[in-house]
């Protein structure tokens, strides 16, 4: 064997590898997500300093420290000079009027009636599989804010009172903002789609018009928009006519959400294949029946996260109307403050910590549907 | 359409002019024109009637006439004898002011949040994404309140503060105060030197791209930018024989209880709603931003990415080289109607005694009732403002798009 | 596609809510409608507050009452619209509210230029200043370098900037829009100062965390005469509101109040007689019935009454008359004589 040194055999075991890296279970992960490197290993020590520094204080405030229960501000000062936590036991006092404002209390059983038909209503509109679509819309678009109306009103038919009057003066917190929040959805769908259409026609005027409207509400702030309704308006109107204050706030979010809608709106239609144009003409069609019947069905399911999240915006933007002083959640929250029984250190924070919550959950649950039909509509047309 | 209505016989059939497209559409601008015509004469005349009977002036003169008020933050000279028109300009400029500084800050912090939700580091994701839903979920107004009143609570009374910055910043409850400049003559100089320091800034970028196209040789153009923006300044202030001096803000302990603290009209001062104005809008608008950038980055292929690591390209200068420079394509219409979103969310500061355009406008019109005239300048105002800043962001995108062979 | 004009169509579909005035007179128009709108603030304890059912009490709510009362005899007969500073008076003029009862100083430019009449003075008020007492200062003349709080729109932030530039004290004015958020920010330590009519600082300072931390100053730096304000050119509806307040007043001085009005009417004073209608028919003068005064006086009370029960001494503000005592007692109130 004279090459026999090329040959090695090995003669004992090899020197056993310690165990790979685990790459599976919550070490693996770990090692994979948060400690990878130096840098990381650092910015994962940050991360949870700064988490910490935010959750604990808040979960010491809003639950450990916090009074579930009393009947006035005794129960929720500061004892022996420590911290306060939330005064919850404030929020539950208050909890009807933050739902209803001034309504008559005896009368509020009709706010429930308008917010349970709401949701009986928005519910099955929200579901995509579920049926009756249009008798359904219908019934929400149309129906619902005229039984609103009359309901939350109230009704007296040649003299005999139905439902006693409550003026809207009397109105305030959620149901204001919802009121506000709906009814400017509502009422600029319709307003929003016309100048959708408006904006795309070939008419030169008309085209020109529609432009204008949209670009001068978009290019504004809601804040003047809503001095010029409650401060303008009455100087538009002739003389002994004035509207009440609620409608004038509604008017002036309805005219600015609408420039809002109308690009929502015109986004959809332009995402519609001119195919679908050009099939329609084809048919012979005229300009109505095409938009109702073959455009508009495609284009606004498209915008219905588009919908969604202009509501989420107006939503939120409803706080605004407590600076020309109508009392929506935040407004009447805001006005709680000042009743003595109540006064608190924690009182200020417990009550936009509770706005914060209510806003949160409204607001977080739409977005999440918003993403939801994004992608269930995301297939139909991609092509 | 009325071309094919002709029927075969050949005797072009003159179709009804009801049908035609052409004068039905000259109708319906008729008929729009005529509505809006006639809702603006009646809304006029309405206007007109009701500003004589209840005897409101009308017309542009209060401008001119003292207003009277004082206004806590001021950019250009006013006292309470400037007048109206003065006094909303001073508005303007504070709108202004929290409308550039809350755009820089915003678009820092949402582009940290953006790519940090893109992070593989699991709780820097999670953050980013916590962050992202919290802030864009609830009111703005709300948010501002909270700025605001625990900003109050959580810093130093006027009497007392913190010094940071080799004691050169102090923050209490007055406000942020530093150093104020003041320039005596000669002090021109260092504005022309700062303003050439740029220029060739430019030209040497331009200059090293040039040299970096042709031999791949890179040039430092950021540490030479430095030096001649930060450097050539600095020359001129000693050659002209330092004519800008630091006015200190002036912290008094003893005298009179109230004259304690910071000695008004000294030095520089950011006042507390400006803080918590500018820090409210732009975590908020940042929220938006970090989602804007996070589509945009998202938008670039991944075989962007895995070409780069290809050519040895680590993760910083891979971000900054090859996805950030093509997701701004994606990112820069939205981001500006985020822009245009924060400067009308800035006149927010009425409810927290900000003196913007809004808040001091608010003010003219209760003294005056010219509610018309006032409403006027808010929306001429922002109208401009969303304007430039649009023509603004399309010149800017429109030298990022993509240019193709 | 004129969708412009959907809102006006809008307006008018829900046409309940808004109102037409067919031009008759403001007394004829609060009969048909059967009750008052009546403009209030937006909460300032002891002038007009709502409490958490919603009720409202107060001096200025009072008078309004005390106007439905005449008319109607009824004292409920009335409802009530807060209004910021800045709206109140764009709601009066377009009719939105028959009379604004919201601690409203009586200026020239605002009885003369806005087409608006004050009916009287209900509450002679005066600018003040409150401070924490561990300043130390007890002059408003020591408080060079303050910082200030007050509300924008008002002609306090007016006189505060005159009061500091003639005495030549620099200062600084932080100015909110809404009261609570004065007093928030005043109470977070943002000012030295908070200044408003000293009434106002007596009814905020109970929104303080600790109210016996702070002092109103005793300086007093402008007049500000508050009273109800009607629509120029009414006649008949000013003299309803000018007279009911003048009848608070002459039956505080006639001794009349809402425990004895009935025993009064058989009273042997002249002057009581003509004041409850026992004798003359100077309600049908004003277009009300005779009893009007009466009618004020049994459901909501005399001045000193309303003014006890509100923001007396035994009230939370503890406000004493001063100058709002009865002429004849050194006050500033005085009433023109009934007959």
């Amino acid at each position: 064997m004279a090459n026999s040194d090329t040959f090695q055999i090995r003669t004992e075991e090899a020197p056993l590898l310690p165990a790979p890296v685990s790459t599976t279970g919550v070490i693996g992960w770990m090692r994979k997500n948060l400690f990878s490197s130096i840098s990381n290993t650092i910015l994962t020590i940050i991360g949870i300093w700064l988490a910490y520094s935010i959750i604990a204080p808040f979960i010491q405030f809003a639950f450990v420290d916090a009074v579930w229960t009393g009947e006035n501000r005794e129960a929720c000062l500061p004892q022996d000079g420590g911290h306060s936590g939330a005064c919850w036991a404030y929020v539950e006092a208050y909890f009807p009027q933050f739902i209803y404002g001034r309504y008559p209390t005896d009368q509020t059983w009709r706010v429930d009636i308008v917010f349970a038909l709401f949701a009986l209503l928005l519910v099955p509109l929200a579901i995509p599989s579920a049926p009756f679509k249009r008798t359904n819309a219908i019934l929400f678009l149309v129906v619902l804010p005229i039984v609103s109306y009359f309901l939350l009103t109230g009704l007296v038919i040649g003299g005999a009172v139905v439902l006693p009057i409550v003026e809207t003066a009397v109105w305030g917190g959620l149901l204001v903002t919802m009121v506000i929040a709906v009814t400017g959805i509502v009422a600029s769908l319709p307003l929003g789609i016309a100048l959708a259409l408006g904006r795309r026609s070939k008419m030169p005027i008309i085209k020109l018009v529609s432009i204008i409207f949209i670009e001068f509400w978009r290019g504004v702030p809601l804040i003047t928009v809503l001095f010029m309704s409650s401060v303008m308006l009455p100087l538009f109107l002739p003389e002994g006519v004035t509207f009440d204050k609620l409608l004038r706030v509604l008017i002036g979010v309805t005219l600015f959400s609408a420039a809002y809608m109308a690009e929502v709106v015109r986004g959809g239609l332009q995402a519609i294949p001119k195919g679908q144009y050009e099939g329609a003409m084809a048919l012979g069609l005229r300009f109505w029946p095409m938009m109702y019947l073959i455009i508009l069905p495609q284009a606004l399911k498209l915008v219905i996260p588009g919908i969604v999240n202009t509501f989420i915006g107006l939503f939120k933007d409803t706080t605004l109307v407590l600076i020309v002083g109508m009392f929506d959640l935040l407004g009447q929250i805001q006005s709680s403050f000042t009743d003595p029984t109540w006064s608190t250190p924690s009182q200020g924070h417990t009550g936009y910590l509770f706005a914060a919550i209510v806003f949160f959950v409204f607001c977080f649950g739409m977005s999440r549907y918003s993403i939801f039909m994004e992608k269930k509509l995301h297939t139909g047309h991609k092509r | 359409m009325s071309v094919m209505e002709q029927d075969s016989a050949g005797a072009p059939a003159r179709a009804s002019l009801v049908n035609d497209p052409k004068y039905r559409g000259y109708f319906y601008q008729l008929l729009l024109v005529v509505l809006l015509v006639t809702l603006g004469y009646v809304i006029v005349t309405n206007t007109i009637a009701n500003l004589e009977r209840q005897n409101i002036a009308s017309g542009w003169g209060f401008l001119e006439n003292t207003a009277g008020f004082g206004i806590i933050q001021s950019l250009a000279p006013y006292s309470e004898t400037s007048s109206y028109g003065q006094a909303i300009f001073v508005g303007f400029l504070n709108t202004v002011l929290v409308a550039v500084v809350g755009i820089f800050f915003a678009t820092i912090i949402g582009f940290i949040v953006g790519i940090a939700r893109l992070s593989n580091n699991w709780v820097i994701s999670r953050i980013a994404y916590c962050y992202v839903e919290l802030i864009r979920n609830v009111p703005l107004l709300l948010q501002i309140f909270f700025w605001y009143f625990a900003v109050l609570r959580a810093v130093p009374q006027k009497r007392e503060k913190w010094s940071f910055f080799f004691d050169t910043f102090h923050l209490n409850i007055a406000g942020l105060r530093g150093p104020k400049p003041i320039w005596e003559p000669g002090a021109e100089f260092i504005g022309y030197a700062l303003i050439i320091g740029i220029v060739a800034t430019i030209a040497v970028s331009r200059w090293a791209r040039k040299k970096q196209d042709a031999t791949g040789e890179q040039f430092p153009v950021f540490w030479t930018g430095l030096g001649l923006i930060v450097g050539l300044p600095i020359i001129t202030y000693f050659v002209t024989g330092m004519p800008m001096t630091l006015e200190h803000p002036n912290f008094v302990e003893e005298g009179p209880i109230l004259r304690r603290g910071f000695e008004l009209g000294v030095g520089f001062n950011l006042i507390p709603e400006f803080l918590a104005l500018t820090a409210a809008l732009a975590i908020y608008t940042a929220a938006f931003i970090a989602e804007i950038v996070r589509a945009g980055i998202q938008a670039v292929s991944h075989g962007q990415t895995e070409a780069a690591n290809a050519l040895g390209l680590r993760q910083g200068p891979t971000l900054r080289l090859v996805i950030i420079p093509q997701a701004m394509r994606v990112i820069i219409p939205p981001l500006t109607s985020q822009y245009l979103n924060l400067t009308k969310n800035s006149s927010l500061a009425v409810a927290i005694a900000f003196p913007d355009l809004v808040s001091v406008g608010g003010t003219v019109l209760n003294q005056t009732g010219q509610a018309i005239e006032i409403i006027g300048i808010w929306m001429a105002v922002y109208l401009s403002l969303s304007l430039i800043t649009s023509a603004f962001m399309n010149w800017y995108n429109q030298r990022m798009a993509l240019v193709e062979r | 596609m004129s969708k412009k004009i959907l809102p006006l169509v809008l307006g008018a579909a829900m046409g309940v809510a808004a109102t037409t005035a067919a031009g008759a007179t403001t007394l004829e128009d609060v009969k048909a409608k059967g009750f008052i709108q009546c403009g209030v603030s937006q909460g300032l304890p002891g002038f007009s507050n709502p409490d958490a059912q919603g009720n409202w009490t107060g001096l200025d709510v009072d008078l309004c009452r005390a106007m439905a009362a005449a008319v109607f005899g009824d004292a409920s007969a009335v409802k009530f619209t807060p209004l910021s500073a800045k709206e109140r008076f764009t709601a009066l003029q377009s009719g939105e509210v028959d009379v604004l009862s919201r601690n409203t100083t009586w200026t020239m430019s605002r009885d003369t230029q806005l087409g608006l009449n004050f009916a009287g003075v209900n509450y002679y008020d005066g600018q003040g200043f409150m401070v924490r007492k561990d300043l130390g200062v007890t002059s408003a003349l020591e408080l060079s370098g303050a910082s200030v709080c007050t509300n924008t729109g008002t002609t306090t932030e007016l006189n505060v900037a005159d009061y500091f530039r003639a005495n030549n004290m620099p200062y600084e004015i932080v100015a909110f829009e809404k009261a609570d958020e004065v007093v928030a920010a005043y109470d977070a330590g943002r000012c030295d100062v908070y200044t408003t009519d000293a009434s106002g600082l007596y009814a905020q300072r109970l929104k303080l965390t600790n109210p016996g931390d702070h002092m109103v100053l005793p300086e007093i730096i402008s007049k500000e005469p508050l009273g109800p304000v009607v629509r120029q050119g009414d006649d008949e509806w000013f003299n309803v509101a000018k007279w009911t307040l003048n009848a608070m007043i002459n039956a505080e001085e006639l001794g009349v109040t809402s425990e004895n009005v009935d025993n009064m009417k058989s009273s042997d004073n002249p002057s009581v007689k003509r004041m409850l209608g026992v004798e003359g028919a100077f309600g049908e003068g004003i277009g009300l019935s005779n009893d009007w005064a009466y009618n004020i006086i049994k459901n909501v009370g005399n001045y000193e009454e309303t003014f006890n029960a509100n923001v007396g001494p035994d009230t939370p503000l503890g406000i004493s008359r001063g100058v709002n005592a009865l002429w004849s007692n050194g006050g500033f109130l005085y009433a023109p004589p009934i007959r």
